[in-house]
């Protein structure tokens, strides 16, 4: 493990661990986000893939360890994580009672982008429907259209983007976290599918369980 | 899939205070139902009134004042509890907690736009359920103005509530228990200025002291609704 | 020196397993303290303090509503205050105290009121009546009910604590609010009527007494929250060492 961050390291995480309702889901963990790099978060269902991500965006505020923006820890950097970030959760983040275009306005895109974006998703000729009358498919790819707009920010978190989603879908978005990692972007995330990428890191947080707690768990603070 | 060369933003594009409020007001407008229902409720309830307590005008002329008001405040509730749900089933939420502006600004749009359509109209309804109950003609500028100034403060106060409810499945009467004690004062000087406006007196100190308790709302009660949000949002 | 000392006692007193251990000795001294306060308080207020001039033996009720009263706005700001110290230093151990003061403060205002409205039958002659007092009262019972409410809600108890501790810390906001506009409420709807408590001009042989209850509540409510956090604190902590070693030995 380097002592100091390598200068292109935009992530880095040192001994994490994070409890969750009294149970520890995993401890000592450790790894490097550098920019152009994509990380894999395996594991089964229940094991913290959510949880470590949440964590990592700040969403989920307690755990031990260190988690390094830029070379600055959490909780400080914070605000400049979250400046460079997008994040796509289990719940897609798209409004029913918009249509696609609105709701990507909403998160900051032009009108033109926004369009050459729903395109790219097969979504041409929807743009201006209420996503509520649109299924649960395509307000899905509504809500992964911000990974297509022009400027994105630098450090995508994911989680399972490729659900829901067929295979010219899956293949699309693989093209686009491609080239988003190829000008220098980051990609963390989750998926149950195997995701072909270069410069993929996997890690496994079945490697780093905790076992039913047995020894005395007692903590001083929280 | 071509790769377009273009720089990273190092910043997001976090919406602009004017472009939340007019997307809060977009959404709101869109449902028709929500708007109407809370209004309907004012005047159905209103109406069963005196068929309860018998139609002689001067007992209802006593009563007015403080029945609107309440009938304003249960009418707000009742809407209160969808502020933030749709925004939390669906994403949205999560996703204002994780945008570089303050969640303040969220909130506060919403709550906004939520006496916008709440509010306003029933200040506005209120001199015709005025005259349903035979209110003594010196209040109803007076019960316009407090529900104006009022019905605002109880937005404010109930986003706390629905923040606080949001990630409940069954929040039932919960968000009315928390939100209950929070109202008290402003129903209190609300009625108590109209009663002051019909017994002839100055009113002018409990409409500044309801301006006062809606300028600490605007102020306070956001933040504590953002606070509930990211504890809500945290499940 | 002094003031590292002071953080460790500070940062000891959120461990769990320490305060449980503590506390363990304080119970029967406090359970005792209590019992015999509030033994010689009640023989002395309800049988040995002089008949009051205006309402002759009705007002003795005030040796348990006062006390009541009183400690039901004291025990809010525990508990608010608890939760504001879990919230700031994420200690577990203060979110326990926040929410074994919520019951035991709830219980303290619905004495408070029950005996507020035994007090009122033979005083003003009927059991309810919305003065100032009361009706704030009211209010108080229902911020209780509501955290304690919100608290069982959430099915997760990290985010019941953070929730409880929020809206604690939110109704101590608006209680000098509350009490302020109920007051001014009371005073445009009713003349002054009698106070239930004339602090200046209470005689001291009735001062006394009351002076008794009023610590013996305290060493009452010390006791209860003392043992209500002692329980909170082992089913929280059930999955650890030591309490299963606490429970084995049946302590």
């Amino acid at each position: 493990m380097p002592a100091s961050p390598s200068p292109q390291s935009l992530l880095q995480v040192r001994d994490l661990s994070c409890e969750r309702d009294g149970r520890r889901l995993f401890a000592g963990l450790g790894f490097e986000l550098a920019a152009g790099g994509a990380l894999q978060v395996e594991g089964s269902n229940g094991a913290g893939k959510t949880t470590l991500l949440r964590t990592l965006i700040g969403s989920a505020p307690d755990f031990a360890g260190q988690i390094l923006w830029n070379g600055e820890p959490l909780p400080g950097a914070l605000s400049q994580l979250r400046e460079s970030l997008l994040y796509i959760g289990h719940r897609a983040g798209v409004r029913g009672g918009l249509t696609p275009l609105e709701n990507l306005a909403w998160y900051g895109a032009d009108r033109e982008a926004s369009h050459r974006a729903l395109e790219q998703l097969d979504l041409y000729g929807f743009e201006d429907t209420l996503c509520q009358q649109l299924s649960a498919g395509q307000n899905r790819r509504v809500a992964l259209a911000r990974l297509f707009l022009p400027a994105a920010p630098r450090l995508w978190v994911l989680d399972e983007p490729l659900a829901a989603l067929d295979l010219a879908g899956v293949s699309c978005l693989q093209g686009q976290m491609a080239c988003h990692l190829s000008r220098g972007g980051s990609i963390l995330f989750t998926s149950h599918q195997p995701v072909a990428l270069a410069r993929l890191q996997r890690i496994d947080l079945a490697d780093y369980a905790v076992a039913e707690e047995s020894a005395g768990g007692e903590h001083a603070l929280g | 899939m071509p790769s377009v060369e273009v720089p990273l933003l190092s910043g997001r594009n976090a919406p602009g205070f004017g472009a939340l409020l007019k997307t809060e007001l977009l959404l709101a407008l869109r449902k028709r139902a929500d708007i109407a229902n809370p209004l309907l409720f004012f005047v159905t309830v209103l109406a069963l009134l005196p068929l309860g307590v018998g139609p002689e005008p001067e007992l209802l002329a006593r009563m007015a004042p403080g029945i609107i008001w309440v009938m304003a405040l249960l009418a707000t509730l009742l809407s209160q509890e969808s502020l933030f749900r749709g925004d939390f089933e669906d994403g949205t939420l999560e996703q204002m907690t994780l945008s570089p502006q303050p969640l303040y600004f969220a909130v506060l749009a919403k709550s906004a736009v939520h006496w916008l359509v709440t509010g306003l109209p029933l200040a506005l309804l209120s001199p015709l359920l005025g005259l349903m109950l035979n209110l003594p003609a010196a209040g109803y500028l007076c019960l316009f103005v407090s529900l104006l100034l009022g019905s605002a403060s109880l937005s404010l106060m109930g986003a706390v509530g629905a923040a606080l409810t949001v990630a409940l499945r069954r929040p039932g009467l919960l968000l009315a228990l928390i939100v209950m004690p929070l109202y008290a004062p402003v129903l209190i000087f609300g009625t108590g200025a109209v009663q002051a406006a019909i017994d002839g007196y100055a009113y002018g100190a409990q409409l500044a002291i309801l301006a006062a308790l809606l300028a600490a709302a605007a102020a306070l009660a956001p933040l504590a609704a953002a606070g509930a949000i990211r504890i809500s949002t945290d499940s | 020196m002094e003031v590292s000392l002071a953080w460790q006692w500070f940062h000891r007193l959120g461990s769990p397993r320490w305060f449980y251990q503590k506390t363990g000795a304080w119970l029967p001294w406090l359970a005792l303290a209590s019992m015999v306060l509030l033994t010689v308080g009640t023989a002395w207020g309800l049988g040995f303090a002089p008949q009051d001039a205006k309402q002759g033996n009705s007002y003795r009720i005030i040796y348990i509503h006062v006390p009541a009263a009183f400690l039901a706005l004291a025990g809010y700001y525990i508990m608010a205050i608890s939760g504001a110290i879990g919230l700031i230093w994420k200690m577990k151990l203060s979110f326990a105290v926040m929410r074994a003061a919520a019951p035991i403060g709830a219980v303290l205002t619905f004495v408070a009121l029950f005996t507020g409205a035994i007090w009122g039958k033979p005083t003003w002659g009927t059991y309810w009546v919305w003065d100032a007092r009361i009706t704030s009262m009211l209010i108080l019972l229902f911020l209780y009910i509501g955290v304690i409410a919100l608290g069982r809600a959430f099915s997760r108890e990290q985010a019941a604590d953070k929730a409880c501790a929020l809206l604690a810390l939110v109704g101590t906001v608006n209680i000098p609010i509350i009490y302020k506009s109920v007051d001014w409420w009371y005073s445009l709807h009713q003349p002054a009527t009698i106070k239930l408590t004339q602090a200046s001009s209470i005689h001291p042989s009735m001062f006394y007494p009351l002076l008794t209850m009023v610590i013996g509540f305290y060493c009452l409510y010390a006791w209860t929250l003392i043992a209500h956090t002692r329980i909170l604190v082992l089913q929280r902590e059930w999955r650890t060492q030591w309490v299963r070693e606490a429970l084995e030995a049946g302590k």
